[in-house]
């Protein structure tokens, strides 16, 4: 079953993973490339942050070339929800997280496509003042 | 309004980047119709409102040459004069049509004086003073976030009803945000999602800004 991840690593479909009801095994490969966070010794982890496997309860976390991605993220108290079928996942980023990277004033750097497809980074326009401002039809 | 900007001020070290937090579908024939010269973006999935704690439209951030935001997200030149319509006229009253003409001008000065003087602008926050101007999220708001994702996803998937249930989901976990109700809302003829029930969490509003001012002297 093909399975798309949404989160801030964009909308990322993997293969070969599974379902069950709140769980949702990747390979650690897969795990990465959809979330941005690595299977370590230590733990699940990005850039400075590891979360450790729940020793009394490493099975619910970590199987043999496998973790539950969504796992830690309950695990974590961070946001993730997934379509009926098990076929689209939605991770967010916890509260305090996306706080601490505002508080930094750096402003978060996104990829967006214009109205022909063409992708665009706020990135692109480092060495520009630069007015980011929302507008909808609605 | 913001091309019009660019087109005055003739500044190459700046640049409007426009998101549109819409469905391709509704967003593209406005960019058509407006020719932006800047980068106009779609984001179907509202993934900057999640990144910004970006709540309505228009807001928007202020952000330097080193990628720093010197005016975190805010109103952006907007009053709210639907709110004061004259049932005879069907126009805005007299007095609210001026403020609404009064912040618009405010915040585009504000914005060139910016552009010309840079950090120097009296506009321009510093640190301690933007840092106590951003709008922090709660957990409830980043959980609703998901599940706006998930539904505008599964929209664009086809997938109403379900997607219909994420999007009501994200609106009782996020209250506040306009972005996400009106998007999700009941659209009229004209795309506006402005039947009764805008107007009665409007109504719901009392003395609360649909707009809240950005703190900007004589903004009101």
């Amino acid at each position: 079953m093909t399975i798309t991840i949404l989160s801030d690593q964009g909308n990322v479909p993997v293969s070969a993973a599974t379902a069950d009801p709140g769980a949702l095994w990747l390979t650690p490969a897969d795990a990465e490339r959809a979330t941005g966070w690595t299977m370590k010794p230590e733990g699940l982890c990005r850039g400075a942050v590891c979360i450790p496997v729940p020793p009394a309860d490493r099975d619910a976390f970590v199987r043999e070339d496998a973790i539950n991605i969504a796992g830690f993220w309950q695990h974590m108290d961070a946001p993730v929800v997934a379509s009926d079928a098990g076929d689209v996942w939605a991770f967010g980023e916890r509260a305090d997280a996306r706080a601490e990277a505002l508080d930094s004033l750096e402003a978060p750097d996104f990829e967006l496509p214009d109205a022909a497809g063409n992708l665009h980074r706020l990135s692109d326009y480092r060495g520009k003042k630069v007015l980011l401002a929302t507008w909808a039809s609605w | 309004m913001w091309q019009t900007l660019l087109d005055d001020l003739k500044d190459p070290s700046f640049t409007v980047i426009a998101i549109a937090l819409d469905t391709p579908e509704a967003a593209r024939p406005w960019i058509e119709a407006a020719k932006p010269r800047y980068p106009a973006l779609i984001d179907r999935e509202h993934h900057l409102a999640a990144l910004y704690n970006f709540k309505n439209v228009p807001e928007a951030a202020w952000i330097d040459e080193q990628g720093r935001m010197v005016r975190p997200p805010e109103t952006a030149g907007a009053y709210e004069s639907f709110r004061f319509i004259d049932p005879a006229t069907k126009a805005p009253a007299p007095e609210a049509a001026a403020k609404k003409e009064s912040a618009r001008k405010l915040y585009l000065e504000a914005l060139a004086d910016w552009v010309r003087n840079g950090a120097e602008s009296r506009y321009a926050m510093a640190a301690d003073t933007a840092r106590s101007h951003v709008a922090k999220p709660t957990a409830a708001e980043a959980s609703a976030h998901a599940h706006f994702r998930l539904g505008a996803h599964l929209l664009g998937l086809g997938r109403a009803a379900e997607a219909e249930r994420h999007m009501a989901e994200a609106s009782r976990l996020h209250p506040e945000s306009w972005a996400i109700w009106r998007q999700a809302a009941p659209k009229n003829e004209t795309g506006l999602a402005a039947d009764e029930s805008f107007w009665r969490r409007v109504a719901a509003l009392g003395e609360k800004r649909y707009y809240p001012p950005p703190p900007m002297d004589g903004m009101t």
